[in-house]
């Protein structure tokens, strides 16, 4: 009877005490990652070459998303905004919804699934095909060769995707609100303009996805790294990528948006 | 003592958690020589590499290359060591994103300053030596087993290792490939003047070209000599080994701690 009321608990505390020792796992090569980021750096053309793998080429998914959140802005946002008669006001409101919140958090997830997972998947299999063991052995560092490079490119990409969305997602809104719609051209420009402040809603949204991009790019390589060098152990790890970014995306979100606004 | 020790074992033990791997374990290489380490899969051979390449301390004793503890070496000093020690891989474990020719490159890419005019004669000459001339721009994948097992051997002596340790390097391959690899270990081992360790469970192809054999079992050296010691060996270890017999000293049953008619419920019906 205790044992079964006792097991419960001792999962409770066994996991705890797990996610508590991945934390302090992860701040810890964070560090190192930072550590060696100086040599890598110096070979700009590693990081180079990652931006390509998980920048460039997560490009058409941003825009093409972007694209069609600004669309779905312009329809909902014009059929609310109408009722209270300021349809006007749809310039600013696709603008803002887009620059604070939708821009960032947006790209930022689907990033996760296009290149955070790659990388995870990528680092996985270099570990169980012993290619991370065949560099060290060759007395090179894979986290200054293979990990810091990708991060660095996570980093450097989130915010020009973040950007690219923003701007295509508000060429969505303006297809919708004034091409498709008929709202006057100027009211949607001048009213967007006059609704957005630079610092406080390009920078912040900037800020924003600068931060995803540090969380997305650390917990995708850091799971590769950490995978279990097996096919079950590199699609587990390459799962926990895509879930776990997507609550701390959420989740800092939140608390980035307390702070800001 | 050292100058003619290139590696030296001292009673080394070495344990994953409760599990023992290697059980007070002494042996010496000579400098120069290829030398075999046989034994059964899980008996603890692929830990002795890590060990000398220094990616895992003992959990006793010492393990001295050319004289100094690996364990004590710091992280300089240990990089400094792997430069001068060439490893090939059960697989390969070729980097699947570069080239034939990038691969081979890698190692002297990243340890020296050399010219790429240079690198690109270097990588000519090591595919050469392995007989792939003429594959620099293949990727890994377009690579038969027995081929990319030769570009990873013309990788890891790139920076002409003083040392050189092969995992299983037999495995997976077909007779003719088997034999060209064996042949290259040979070649290489004599051309370059290396100390070479092989871990292999392949006896008659190793017997062939090794200088010296060591079998461990259950993490323990339980025969060592030349091949032709080893083929006149007493010991029923090595005839069950050599010959590949089901049963003998390593038996064939797992030992269950339950009887067969205990587990198949015919408790009590039956002695034993």
């Amino acid at each position: 009877m205790t044992e079964l009321l006792l097991s419960p608990l001792r999962r409770l505390g066994h996991s705890t005490i797990n996610a508590i020792w991945r934390l302090g796992f992860i701040t810890r090569f964070l560090l190192a990652i930072l550590r060696y980021s100086g040599q890598s750096l110096l070979r700009f053309n590693l990081t180079i070459r990652e931006i390509y793998f998980a920048g460039v080429m997560s490009v058409i998914i941003v825009v093409v998303s972007g694209l069609f959140v600004g669309m779905v802005l312009g329809l909902q946002g014009y059929n609310t905004l109408s009722r209270f008669g300021s349809a006007d006001a749809l310039g600013a409101l696709v603008a803002l919804s887009l620059l604070r919140e939708l821009g960032p958090v947006l790209a930022a997830l689907l990033f996760s699934s296009r290149a955070g997972s790659a990388m995870t998947a990528e680092i996985g299999l270099m570990k169980a095909t012993e290619q991370l063991d065949a560099m060290s052995v060759m007395a090179v560092n894979p986290i200054a060769r293979v990990v810091a490079p990708r991060f660095w490119a996570g980093v450097i990409s989130m915010p020009i995707l973040a950007a690219m969305f923003n701007v295509m997602g508000i060429f969505g809104g303006y297809l919708i609100g004034v091409v498709m719609i008929g709202l006057d051209s100027g009211t949607f420009w001048s009213q967007m303009q006059n609704n957005v402040d630079l610092h406080y809603d390009v920078i912040n949204g900037l800020i924003k996805s600068l931060c995803f991009g540090i969380v997305v790019t650390l917990i995708a390589v850091f799971e590769g790294y950490d995978a279990t060098p097996t096919a079950a152990g590199v699609s587990a790890a390459t799962t926990r990528t895509v879930v776990t970014s997507a609550l701390v995306i959420l989740a800092v979100d939140f608390v980035l948006t307390a702070f800001m606004f | 003592m050292s100058s003619d020790h290139f590696i030296e074992f001292r009673n080394v033990s070495f344990a994953y958690g409760e599990r023992p791997i290697l059980k007070n374990i002494s042996l010496t290489i000579p400098r120069g020589k290829l030398v075999a380490i046989m034994g059964g899969s899980g008996s603890g051979k692929t830990t002795m590499l890590r060990l000398i390449a220094g990616q895992i301390p003992p959990s006793a004793g010492q393990v001295l290359v050319d004289g100094r503890d690996v364990a004590a070496m710091n992280h300089a000093e240990l990089f400094e060591h792997r430069r001068r020690m060439g490893m090939l891989f059960q697989f390969g474990a070729l980097f699947t994103d570069l080239s034939v020719g990038d691969n081979v490159a890698f190692p002297i890419r990243e340890h020296t300053r050399l010219p790429e005019s240079m690198i690109h004669d270097l990588v000519i000459m090591k595919l050469a030596a392995v007989g792939l001339r003429g594959t620099q721009a293949l990727m890994p994948a377009e690579l038969s087993g027995g081929m990319a097992r030769r570009v990873a051997l013309a990788r890891a002596i790139a920076l002409d290792p003083q040392l050189m340790l092969y995992d299983e390097p037999f495995t997976g391959l077909d007779p003719i490939s088997l034999g060209v690899i064996a042949h290259l270990i040979k070649k290489l081992n004599d051309a370059l003047g290396t100390t070479s360790i092989m871990v292999t469970h392949d006896v008659h192809k190793s017997l062939d070209i090794v200088d010296y054999v060591y079998f461990v079992s259950n993490g323990e050296i339980v025969a060592d000599g030349t091949p032709e010691d080893i083929r006149s060996s007493p010991s029923p270890w090595v005839h069950q080994f050599m010959w590949g017999e089901a049963d003998g000293p390593v038996h064939f049953a797992y030992p269950a701690s339950t009887s067969l008619q205990q587990d198949l419920g015919l408790k009590g019906s039956q002695h034993d």
